[in-house]
């Protein structure tokens, strides 16, 4: 099992709509952030296996944030999870070190497959 | 603003509902706004910048926002939650419409609006289209204004 999970997002629904759904024993801890700057305050007191990041927020944007983590902790998996449906953003967040990328809206059984393929890449 | 662009918006809000709520929603044929923009209980605008330039209201009423949060399996229907709700639904439809606006339509993070502000400022010089949504008889507009 992995041990910590941080959800990064503005939104409260968002954030809370995940720990719903990967609240399910994936994960021993999850902790919240909801700005890149709480994130990256959150990330350097207690550093989080898996990471899932939205974008655009206030203070630093979740691409920068993806960028500090990993050079914090480069064994970091983290998802982004974004409303930005453009190509060049999802190649962006991939170059920056992120290793999925799933679009908002998305159902619980996305947010589900999308957590366990980084997942079990870990584990392989 | 070109009919293509407000297409994109149309077809944007019932991928929306159709991806999140998995339901058809009504989308209204979009019409041009003259006068001072009419909002709803709660509402969120979003600035664009990049190419473009202007802002994407969504706004709802209070009814149609708690028929969607118990629908997504939220509980509550705190009037905080009901804002943030306004303000994720107007960031992910301008969001995805950078599938086909690209990069250059950059979105800034939502402004949560509840009621009719008393000073509303102005979208911009461009043309104020309001594109009417009914989803389960329940009432919400995506306002566009882009230049």
């Amino acid at each position: 099992m992995v041990n910590r999970l941080l959800i990064v997002d503005d939104s409260t629904i968002i954030r809370r709509s995940i720990q719903r759904t990967l609240g399910d024993g994936r994960f021993s801890e999850i902790c919240t952030a909801s700005n890149g700057a709480e994130a990256l305050r959150v990330f350097k007191s207690h550093p989080a296996e898996f990471v899932t990041m939205d974008i655009t927020m206030p203070e630093i944007d979740g691409i920068s944030c993806v960028e500090t983590m990993l050079q914090l902790r480069p064994d970091t998996r983290i998802l982004v999870i974004s409303a930005l449906a453009d190509r060049a953003t999802a190649i962006q967040a991939m170059t920056k070190g992120a290793e999925g990328f799933l679009l908002k809206p998305f159902t619980p059984e996305e947010l589900c497959e999308a957590v366990d393929d980084l997942l079990s890449d870990s584990l392989a | 603003m070109t009919e293509s662009t407000l297409k994109i918006f149309v077809d944007g809000v019932s991928d929306y509902f159709r991806q999140a709520m998995v339901e058809q929603v009504e989308v209204h044929a979009p019409y041009l706004e003259k006068g001072p923009l009419r909002l709803l209980d709660y509402s969120a605008v979003i600035g664009i910048s990049g190419g473009y330039r202007g802002c994407v209201y969504f706004t709802a009423a209070s009814s149609m926002l708690r028929t969607v949060l118990k629908k997504t399996g939220e509980t509550s229907d705190d009037p905080d939650l009901l804002a943030d709700l306004a303000g994720e639904m107007a960031n992910i439809i301008s969001g995805n419409a950078r599938r086909e606006l690209g990069e250059g339509f950059a979105i800034s993070v939502p402004t949560r609006l509840r009621g009719q502000p008393k000073e509303l400022a102005a979208p911009g010089e461009g043309p104020v289209f309001v594109i009417p949504i009914v989803w389960r008889g329940e009432r919400s507009e995506l306002i566009v204004c882009l230049n």
